[in-house]
């Protein structure tokens, strides 16, 4: 009885939906569930893209609300009345630096303590705790933190004594840039070991039994089974680790009080803001946002050639 | 597994544990203190040097209370918006087939390495100077409403859930926002909690946005108020880093009361999955 409804209900709805439109696919309710999220794509982020990229073009001022005024495309003009100014090739270069010490600190202490945690049994729960809430907290109320331990006379110079760098370290202008790079890594960790942890699940534990029984030790089953197995996660924590360098912001802006000292820890994104907000040059701005996303992109395809492998 | 390797192992886990904790530690020390004292000693001070008197110092001068509640209209409405539309688009992406899913997944997965930093000159010209909402709630919120990560997170966990279900569901006359609040919605809630932890942070943390948008002190999420006073006021207090510490630590609190409150319904392979798509 049942089966028998059962059927006949099916059957002619499976014709009926044959016989509708098919444009918008088998359940074109799924794009009235994903519009509104469409939409908001469209607003806060194509939009905006292509809207930076015309006002980098752009003779662009900022006007009164609707106020209608010429806006004359200048080419590269913009381009090049930002990478003619010597804060601007810095801050790239102080990115450079940033990247060159956090990027390689992240992947090497990440996937560590991620491959020590995986085997540990006891106090799991408050190590994985412990490693997350740097990154789970405001930057703003760490970076607190931060600047009265590194202050001249904080606590890591009280323990350092005359080893201590003297300016200190986030108004000395050696120091600063890597101050901020270690703060940072500190700060993300907790994320990327939570990336490798879910990594490190997929290694089959058989490699680790065919590795032992070949007489690898800790170390080398670390490099021949380990590394190579959270391959994917790598990459991917280098997309990661090197798209939020390139968006440094807060850390300069607070920790080295606006990129101090002279200039020797601005970031581009600090100097977008001084020069489009502050200044009133949204087109310089934008300019120095757009080499920075492409520079960005170049070094993720890199990263992507050089460690991806095949995946 | 040799003792001396656990052992070793156990050491670097503690060390590491320790590296990240005592900033914590010195954070909530410090805004307890009556005097700042750097030294060594200082990390463990006399009970005698105790004192809540930093707290009302940084009430005082930033208003924990406004900035508290504009940090929570601001997360609230993210979390809302999240938690709705997001659930909507995880949901059709894992479960309904329709033109443009593709597509929309693939946006979903972009989204998330576009630099916002790119996008804030745009942004701000837009948002403030085009639609006027420059120092409204409106405004904070519009940049950060659907958090791409926890649409994934959704659509990871719908997949999961075995496609007789929505089949019998259908047949027997469901229609698909039934199945979804009904049948979907209880199943995935893990990843409702993962997600909305996820999400909590982001607005709730924030300060370039807000701090570029909000001029007026009284619509200033914690963030923003708490780095102004930083960057300006408190080298005029008289006991800075005993202020600012307190307001350190009523920024980080709700965060990791929270997170340690639902830190085992949080699944690493959830974020891993995730950002891996």
């Amino acid at each position: 009885m049942t089966t028998t409804t059962g059927g006949a209900e099916t059957a002619p709805s499976t014709i009926a939906k044959r016989r509708g439109p098919r444009i918008l696919g088998k359940h074109p309710l799924g794009l009235l569930f994903s519009a509104p999220y469409l939409v908001f794509v469209l607003v806060v982020f194509a939009y905006p893209l292509v809207y930076a990229v015309y006002i980098a073009f752009h003779d662009y001022f900022f006007t009164a609300p609707g106020a209608v005024v010429d806006r004359p495309f200048v080419g590269l003009a913009n381009f090049v009345d930002a990478f003619t100014d010597p804060d601007v090739i810095r801050s790239f270069g102080n990115v450079g630096i940033f990247l060159i010490i956090n990027v390689p600190l992240t992947v090497v202490l990440s996937i560590v303590l991620a491959s020590g945690l995986n085997k540990v049994t006891h106090l799991k729960a408050f190590y994985r705790v412990a490693y997350y809430i740097p990154y789970l907290t405001a930057s703003v109320a760490v970076v607190a933190v931060w600047l009265f331990l590194f202050n001249g006379s904080g606590l890591v110079n009280q323990i350092l004594g005359p080893l201590a760098p003297s300016p200190s370290w986030l108004i000395n202008s050696h120091w600063a840039m890597p101050s901020i790079a270690l703060f940072v890594t500190w700060k993300q960790m907790g994320f990327y070991i939570l990336l490798y942890l879910a990594a490190l699940q997929n290694v089959p534990n058989e490699l680790y039994e065919a590795a032992s029984t070949d007489g690898a030790g800790a170390i080398r089953k670390f490099f021949s089974v380990t590394v190579p197995g959270v391959r994917p996660a790598t990459v991917l924590v280098l997309l990661v680790s090197t798209v939020t360098g390139a968006n440094l912001f807060t850390e300069p802006y607070l920790l080295t009080n606006g990129g101090g000292p002279n200039g020797a820890s601005t970031s581009p994104v600090l100097l977008m803001y001084q020069k489009g907000i502050e200044q009133g040059h949204p087109d310089e701005a934008s300019a120095i946002g757009v080499v920075l996303v492409v520079l960005v992109l170049v070094i993720a395809l890199l990263q992507n050639r050089f460690a991806g492998g095949k995946d | 597994m040799s003792k001396f390797q656990a052992t070793l192992r156990s050491a670097v886990l503690a060390l590491g544990a320790l590296v990240f904790l005592f900033p914590f530690y010195y954070m909530i020390i410090g805004s307890l203190q009556t005097k700042q004292d750097a030294s060594l000693g200082g990390a463990f001070p006399h009970p005698s040097n105790i004192t809540g008197a930093n707290y009302s110092a940084i009430n005082d001068r930033i208003n924990l209370f406004s900035g508290l509640l504009n940090s929570g209209i601001f997360t609230a409405g993210v979390l809302v918006c999240t938690l709705i539309f997001g659930v909507l688009v995880g949901y059709s992406l894992a479960v309904l087939q329709w033109r443009g899913r593709g597509v929309t997944f693939a946006l979903a997965l972009l989204v998330q390495v576009v630099p916002f930093q790119l996008l804030i000159i745009p942004l701000y010209v837009l948002i403030t100077r085009t639609y006027g909402l420059g120092d409204n709630y409106l405004g904070m919120i519009l940049p950060f409403a659907i958090n791409s990560t926890a649409v994934i997170i959704f659509r990871q966990y719908f997949l999961q859930l075995p496609k007789e279900l929505f089949e019998a569901a259908r047949i027997d006359g469901a229609n698909e926002f039934v199945l979804l609040w009904r049948i979907a919605l209880p199943l995935v809630r893990p990843a409702l909690v993962t997600a909305a932890l996820l999400t909590f942070i982001g607005p709730w943390n924030e300060f370039l946005w807000p701090f570029l948008i909000t001029k007026q002190a009284s619509m200033q999420p914690l963030a923003v108020s708490l780095a102004n006073y930083i960057s300006n006021v408190a080298a005029t207090a008289s006991n800075p880093f005993g202020a600012t510490l307190a307001g350190a630590v009523v920024l980080a609190a709700p965060v990791v009361v929270l997170f340690i409150v639902f830190q085992r319904y949080f699944i690493s392979t959830d974020v891993g999955s995730s950002v891996k798509g």
